[in-house]
């Protein structure tokens, strides 16, 4: 079957580290980390990335007050790539644009909150908010950002662990082929750095990260003390189109995406499966048509916890140990785990070396854990290369959902 | 408790739940929805904080009677003082 074409033609984004793709971008060369410690209701300071942007800048006050944080978010990015993309939007038919974004979990944040609210009121639930259930339901974050736009094609999110920011891309990567719709918004957000379950279960785990001096270096995968994730909050939305959309209208294209798979390690609820990743990594290839010895970067999904991390870099040494000309790197050492944005932003933040053929490192390794040692793997300093134009990126989560897309340097 | 300071706790909560509004200038006769935009969620909001703030029970049947700053003060005010 002949499929569309489908490219990247925007980004919006919100990190811990940038609130725009060259704000991030430049962070992420010069090994800045941006975590801070916030005082986590029952549980006191924990480790966590927070974003800055105005959320004020796309929503009124009222919109704030009613909606939820992983909405705003979401709102932030969307706009932000709606105006990347350079699309005429007022005059784009809004039936025919779709909306997927990807979450990891959603409404955990309000849930608690409430029952935190009418602790105050003796657990009467006539206290309880009317806001609640459009709160929680699993598509607010998609929903918040039709409302804000006016768009009124479809809109839902992908609920896929920590791989969701990957899935919201593959869907609509999907919608476009199948001619559902003709612009896509999608990505992935969270907000989970609200939610004090999140905290407390990862810690319940032995998997939520600590440093006991530098709050910026407690997220450190393949390094030999690593000790857990660190939670963070982000968004990242991408427009994407079908190339002949694209180059009709003569949006600048920022990559393609020419090879993507999702698959299930069907093993475990949270120990991944690295026999699943490597399948899950070479099925992608195979979808694009490519050698492994061809893609220049792995973004690691890696998340600084002991075990995960030495599974993923088996998958990847299976795939890829012998290709010398690929390199291999890992963004959460600067944001923490962005979650359901994880995905998403991670690409975002190499996208850019199809341009500046720089590869970001991974940062805060003081030790290399034996068991994370790959010869290609970027530590600490950039590494210039002649060409970079194929990237895969990784994105894993719990109850083994695997996810790998490849997107490539656009050449008509 | 007068019912202008009544009128005047309905616009402070008002001006709570509805930021972006300007409650300066509300006609007291005039309904509060042809003056601001504010939606059934809104008024649940009302509701909600009337509850929260000052134990006033409003029952869904009378909320009607919120639907001008008038009608909130002469509806509301025998139940402040009942309190």
């Amino acid at each position: 079957m002949q499929h569309s074409r489908i490219v990247i033609t925007g980004i919006g984004l919100t990190s811990p580290n940038g609130n725009t793709l060259e704000d991030y971008r430049k962070n992420l060369l010069e090994g800045v980390a941006r975590i801070q410690l916030i005082d986590m209701r029952y549980m006191g300071l924990v480790p966590a990335g927070v974003c800055d942007f105005d959320p004020k800048q796309y929503q009124t006050r009222k919109e704030l007050r009613v909606g939820t944080r992983a909405g705003s978010i979401a709102v932030f990015s969307a706009r932000e790539a709606i105006a990347s993309s350079g699309i005429d939007f007022e005059n784009f038919d809004k039936s025919r644009i779709g909306v997927y974004i990807g979450t990891t979990e959603h409404g955990n944040v309000e849930t608690e909150n409430e029952v935190y609210n009418i602790s105050k009121f003796d657990y009467d639930t006539k206290y309880w908010t009317h806001h609640h259930n459009p709160r929680t339901v699993a598509n607010n974050p998609a929903g918040e950002i039709t409302i804000n736009t006016g768009i009124t094609g479809p809109h839902y999110t992908i609920g896929a662990a920590c791989a969701a920011g990957n899935a919201g891309l593959i869907q609509a990567l999907q919608m476009l082929r199948l001619g559902e719709v003709d612009f896509a918004l999608a990505g992935g957000v969270s907000e989970s750095i609200q939610s004090f379950g999140i905290f407390a279960g990862f810690k319940s785990q032995g998997a939520l990260g600590r440093h006991d001096s530098d709050v910026n270096k407690t997220s450190r995968p393949f390094d030999k003390s690593r000790n857990g994730i660190v939670v963070s909050e982000g968004g990242c939305v991408y427009s994407l189109e079908r190339l002949e959309d694209a180059q009709a209208r003569g949006a600048t294209i920022l990559g393609e995406i020419i090879g993507y798979r999702i698959n299930s390690d069907a093993s475990d609820y949270v120990l991944p499966n690295p026999e699943r990743q490597a399948e899950c990594m070479h099925q992608a290839l195979a979808v694009a048509g490519i050698e492994a010895g061809e893609v220049d970067i792995v973004n690691t999904h890696a998340t600084s916890t002991p075990m995960g991390d030495i599974q993923e870099i088996k998958a990847i040494r299976e795939v890829f140990g012998s290709c010398p000309t690929t390199y291999i790197n890992n963004t959460k050492s600067y944001i923490g785990h962005c979650m359901g944005a994880a995905g998403a932003l991670e690409l975002a933040g190499n996208l850019p070396s199809f341009q500046d053929n720089i590869i970001h490192p991974t940062i805060n390794i003081e030790e290399l854990d034996p068991e994370c040692d790959l010869p290609n793997l970027v530590i600490n300093e950039p590494r210039k290369v002649d060409a970079v134009k194929v990237i895969l990126n990784n994105s894993f989560g719990m109850l083994g959902v695997n996810s790998a897309l490849i997107v490539k340097k656009f050449e008509d | 408790m007068t019912e202008d300071q009544v009128k005047q706790i309905v616009i402070d909560i008002i001006n709570e739940i509805a930021p972006d509004e300007d409650t300066t200038d509300l006609k007291p006769e005039v309904n509060l929805r042809d003056q601001m935009d504010l939606d059934s969620m809104d008024f649940l909001d009302i509701v909600m904080e009337l509850r929260k703030q000052h134990g006033i029970e409003v029952p869904e049947e009378d909320y009607p009677q919120l639907a001008s700053l008038d009608s909130c003060g002469a509806y509301l005010t025998p139940m402040f003082n009942a309190k």
